[in-house]
């Protein structure tokens, strides 16, 4: 099995509110060093063995593309961990 | 004729929109849920607010993948009309049935109130019953409101005449104060605000029956489309 991770964020053009919050909130409890919060979505996914690493690639943006991030205002990058089964 | 206003599970406004289409309109109108697929019979397509699927990973991002979508994208394409309100049109944009998409208002906070509209094109399907720099007051509901679409699509928006309402006091953080927009064809219309929810006077409002009289007048005019 592998596990996937995918990392959601919004494009720098966005203006993320909720990020904004969580920063401003920061620096109310004196951390001020903290210049920039981000704040996305992180998925995992358990995908079955048994695609080629190039399949699984394509598989995996087209995930991406078409529900998990919307390409009008998010980008996305992904790591592929491989695991054992019994995990 | 006949409208159909679609219900997703957690839509909330498929009753008002129902209602303000038998009661106040007085035309015919038919619930049709998100497991249909088809959308035969029909003259014009209502997709409600809410917040379906509980506006879960992005607000319309799942409901868009339910199976009345391809039926709704064929009906579109067909040139008949389709109007999305507030979650209605945010399924629109992610179902790629209109350009942009809604981000979280600027304020990070859901707005509830009435807002003050101006008509910025009353040759649409849905706006021909207004006149261009009417202004209008209309409902606002929503946390996703925040229409956003790059500097290249807002400039085709403008050239094509595409942008039907705007605020005049920018709740939400929307570019180029958008509140409504349609298509390139001209036949399917997203907006934020709730026009079934000001159709009598006793509401507050009766501002939003235009946009029903315009649709029922542009399809009593056209006359039959076959898809």
């Amino acid at each position: 099995m592998a596990l996937v991770k995918v990392y959601v964020n919004y494009k720098k053009s966005i203006l993320n509110p909720e990020a904004e919050a969580v920063h401003k909130a920061l620096q109310r409890l004196g951390y001020e060093n903290v210049e920039d919060v981000k704040l996305g979505k992180y998925f995992e996914l358990t995908v079955a063995d048994g695609k080629s690493k190039a399949d699984l690639d394509a598989e995996i943006n087209e995930i991406c593309d078409k529900l998990l991030a919307n390409y009008n205002m998010e980008n996305y990058h992904y790591e592929i961990e491989e695991t054992e089964a019994a995990q | 004729m006949k409208f159909a206003v679609l219900a997703f599970p957690g839509s909330n406004c498929e009753m008002d929109l129902y209602n303000a289409i038998k009661d106040i309109i007085k035309e015919d109108v038919e619930l049709v849920s998100y497991k249909n697929d088809s959308l035969a019979g029909f003259d014009a397509v209502l997709i409600p607010g809410g917040f379906s699927y509980g506006d879960y990973l992005r607000s319309g991002a799942i409901a868009r993948f339910s199976p009345i979508i391809p039926a709704l994208q064929k009906f579109a394409k067909s040139g008949k009309p389709v109007l999305g309100i507030c979650n209605g049109f945010q399924i629109l944009t992610e179902a790629g049935l209109l350009p942009g998409s809604l981000q979280k208002n600027v304020s990070a906070k859901f707005i509830c109130k009435d807002e003050t509209l101006v008509v910025n094109n009353d040759h649409s399907i849905f706006s021909s019953e207004y006149q261009k720099g009417q202004l209008i007051t209309l409902p606002i509901a929503h946390g996703d409101g925040n229409y956003y679409a790059d500097q290249e699509t807002l400039k085709d928006l403008v050239a094509n005449d595409q942008i039907v309402f705007k605020y005049t006091n920018n709740p939400n953080g929307s570019v180029d104060n958008i509140a409504g927009i349609v298509n390139k064809q001209g036949n399917v219309l997203g907006m934020m605000p709730h026009p079934e929810r000001a159709v009598e006077d006793i509401l507050g409002s009766s501002d939003g029956k235009g946009v029903f009289q315009s649709i029922v007048k542009h399809i009593k005019s056209r006359g039959v489309i076959y898809e």
